[in-house]
């Protein structure tokens, strides 16, 4: 050994010194790199930190609403109509009918505002205030909160009984102090009078903030912004998801493998694939005018409904499932079908015995990326009319519906701007939350495929 | 190393024993190869090859790689079916029988010639599942009994029963090489082929693992024919009984084992052996 390496051992010196300056520069390369990649992800990350604190800091404060705690006494002479009437001995049903509406259009057309004002005054009996700006405290939907209360039980004619009313969207503001306070007085929402009579409710306890159970429970709302809610954009969400469920993945599935496992490799099977990832690139707006005017126009589906939009979103969808699907088939290792094939296995046999259950893990997650995608897509909807104010929870997928991306666009839009950017932000967290849980039930999913197999 | 170089010892022992080769030629001839040609494309991967396969008798394709012996191997169950591209020429019988024929279904040909790979590629299922797997589709097991018992005797036929009995239902990629290598011999075993195809099944183990299973190779022969692909020719020497040596696309010369080992006719043959090509 020694013998064989003398001679060289100069030569040797040399190219060891060149070595070593070159690894000089190696070094200081990776470490660059290494540095690069550091900071961009800390980049990333600071950005990422930075948009979910503001989103929940400005979200969250709105989960807890100013809620009124008053006693509200059902006071026979404000409510017409008197007890609900009883069904008389030899009255025909015709006139019970008669009788029964009358009452009814007699308490509907009764003084409900005078009971929520006499409400209110009960948590601040001395304090001066005109009912006109008293009333701007609750939201306007408190006297047909406190109708509806007498409406399922007309016993409580007489009787006080402790309601809860929400504080209007102003109100709000002005407790959150989301409009400033030391702004003049022509600034402010609301007259010195009620800011006071808010105040003062919040220091003897009668307003708290309570959590708000009807974001999640109540549907949008114009006339009475605080209690506007998601529970309507959040059924059409989830109808449009289960519409692309059903709909995206098997038929991408089944696309994906006939043309990569049995259609014949010719110009036209070429032709396809290309078109496949051109219609995965193509604009969302686009699948929206072509909903409009193949879903709408051609086949006359309703406009505004979840429908229309999961149909939208299907096709939407489906580039990304039949793309992800067929690099899943062509990853599964060609030993695999060998190894069916060589036993005897048909094709079908081979493709749907052994190489479509090792994709399944790929195609998970490639549903969910789609189907979160398409949970997150606003402007196709914007063009079937699904960005329409809906006040109902749509009860099937052909009633009119909104979704909840439209409804941050719509809430962010609002004239009530104080409100609802804290709303807006509130949905987002909404949103993002169901997000989380879609990615949180794939990856778990995933793993559990991937531990079987 | 010592149990290997036992083992070893005692193959060749068995096989010179047991190798007549004079008793070879008078073997029932299972396959018949006439003039085979396979183009991938515009390429021409094998010229006109033509050979008999003897029954019960394991028979090693020889020869560099790239010289069309896989290629002829998987002729032999039309493995190349599958290969985009490909076309096959001329004839292969199997008991007279063209498996060419455009009557012949392709998936009752294999189940008749198993086929070993080159990397053991079990299933991705319990050890069971694999090697169920073959009886199952070509509904073989008239019930559960049935399938247990023809899951256990191959098994116990690859040799691997003993090592894996308490674990049937453990995935059989969690074995060994050697050991999944002997659960894609019994998978293949399962459908009881007449013709078993092995291309280079022991490349991808370590020496002990291939000892295993050349003697396992050694034993099977009794019930099966065998014809092995193999890059080594110790192995071809030690397992069988007749070899074929390919070179560039044409079989160059085929007979019993000792001659072309010991004399070959063939110059290019002996330059082979001599470790000259290669």
């Amino acid at each position: 050994m020694t013998d064989t390496t003398l001679p060289t051992n100069a030569a040797g010196n040399a190219t060891r010194a060149l070595v070593r300056k070159s690894l000089a520069r190696r070094h200081r390369d990776e470490m660059l790199f290494r540095w690069a990649g550091i900071l961009s992800i800390a980049a990333a990350l600071g950005f990422v930190a930075i948009l979910f604190g503001m989103i929940l800091a400005k979200g969250m404060p709105s989960f807890w609403q100013s809620t009124l705690h008053v006693e509200a006494y059902f006071d026979p002479e404000l409510i017409e109509g008197g007890p609900r009437p009883e069904r008389q001995a030899g009255a025909s049903e015709a006139d019970y009918q008669k009788a029964i509406s009358d009452w009814q259009r007699a308490v509907t057309l009764s003084n409900w505002n005078a009971i929520v004002d006499k409400a209110v005054r009960t948590a601040a009996p001395d304090f001066e205030i005109e009912t006109r700006d008293l009333l701007k405290l609750v939201t306007s939907a408190a006297r047909f909160q406190i109708r509806d209360l007498y409406f399922a039980n007309p016993d409580l004619l007489g009787q006080t009984v402790p309601v809860t009313m929400l504080g209007s969207a102003n109100t709000d503001n002005w407790l959150k102090g989301t409009i400033d306070r030391n702004q003049p007085d022509e600034r402010q929402q609301l007259a010195v009078s009620t800011r006071q009579l808010a105040d003062q409710l919040v220091a003897n306890g009668a307003i708290r903030f309570d959590f708000a159970w009807h974001i999640f429970t109540n549907v949008d709302s114009r006339s009475a912004p605080a209690s506007a809610g998601l529970a309507g954009a959040f059924m059409g969400s989830l109808y449009m998801m289960l519409i692309v469920i059903v709909l995206a993945v098997p038929i991408g599935v089944a696309s994906a493998v006939y043309l990569e496992e049995f259609a014949p490799k010719n110009r036209w099977t070429d032709l396809i694939e290309v078109n496949i990832n051109n219609l995965a690139a193509v604009p969302s707006i686009v699948f929206g005018l072509l909903g409009a005017a193949v879903f709408i126009n051609y086949l006359g589906l309703p406009r505004s409904a979840p429908l229309v939009g999961g149909l939208v979103l299907t096709l939407m969808t489906l580039p990304t499932i039949i793309i992800a699907t067929r690099s899943s088939l062509r990853a599964v290792a060609p030993s695999l079908r060998q190894a069916a094939l060589g036993l005897g296995a048909s094709h079908n046999q081979t493709v749907f015995h052994h190489v479509l259950p090792q994709t399944f893990p790929g195609i998970l997650t490639a549903t969910i990326i789609g189907v979160a995608q398409a949970l997150g897509e606003t402007a196709p909807l914007l063009l079937i009319g699904m960005s329409a104010f809906i006040a109902n929870i749509p009860a099937n997928p052909l009633d009119s519906a909104t979704a909840l991306p439209v409804q941050i666009y719509l809430w962010q839009g609002n004239e009530n701007r104080n409100f609802f950017e804290a709303r807006t932000s509130a949905a987002i967290i909404v949103l993002l939350g169901l997000m989380l849980l879609l990615n949180a039930i794939a990856i778990f999913l995933r793993t559990r495929l991937e531990r079987r197999a | 190393m010592d149990i290997l170089a036992g083992k070893v010892k005692m193959t060749q022992q068995s096989v010179n024993t047991a190798m007549n080769p004079t008793d070879m030629l008078d073997r029932q001839i299972r396959l018949t190869a006439r003039d085979v040609t396979v183009h991938y494309g515009a390429k021409q991967a094998l010229h006109g090859i033509s050979i008999d396969i003897p029954d019960r008798a394991v028979t090693s394709f020889i020869g560099p790689s790239g010289c069309g012996k896989s290629t002829f191997l998987r002729c032999i169950n039309r493995m190349n079916d599958t290969i985009e591209g490909a076309k096959v020429g001329g004839t292969i019988k199997l008991d007279g029988e063209d498996i060419y024929d455009a009557d012949l279904d392709v998936v009752e040909l294999r189940a008749r010639i198993g086929m070993v790979f080159q990397k053991p590629n079990p299933f991705p299922k319990s050890i069971y599942d694999n090697v169920a797997y073959g009886p199952k589709i070509h509904g073989l097991a008239r019930s559960k009994t049935d399938l247990d018992e023809i899951v256990v005797s191959s098994l116990r036929k690859a040799g691997l029963f003993e090592e894996v009995k308490d674990r049937l239902n453990e995935p059989g990629t969690g074995l060994s090489g050697g050991q999944q290598q002997r659960l894609c011999i019994a998978r293949a075993i399962a459908v009881s082929p007449e013709v078993i195809l092995m291309d280079e099944p022991c490349s991808a183990l370590d020496p002990i693992a291939t000892a295993i299973i050349e003697e396992l190779i050694d034993e099977l022969r009794e019930n099966y024919t065998i014809v092995i692909v193999t890059h080594s020719m110790q192995q071809a020497a030690r397992v069988s009984q007749r070899t074929a040596f390919f070179h560039l696309g044409n079989l160059i010369e085929e007979g019993v084992t000792e001659d072309i080992f010991t004399n070959p006719v063939n110059k290019q043959t002996q330059d082979y052996i001599m470790g000259r090509i290669g």
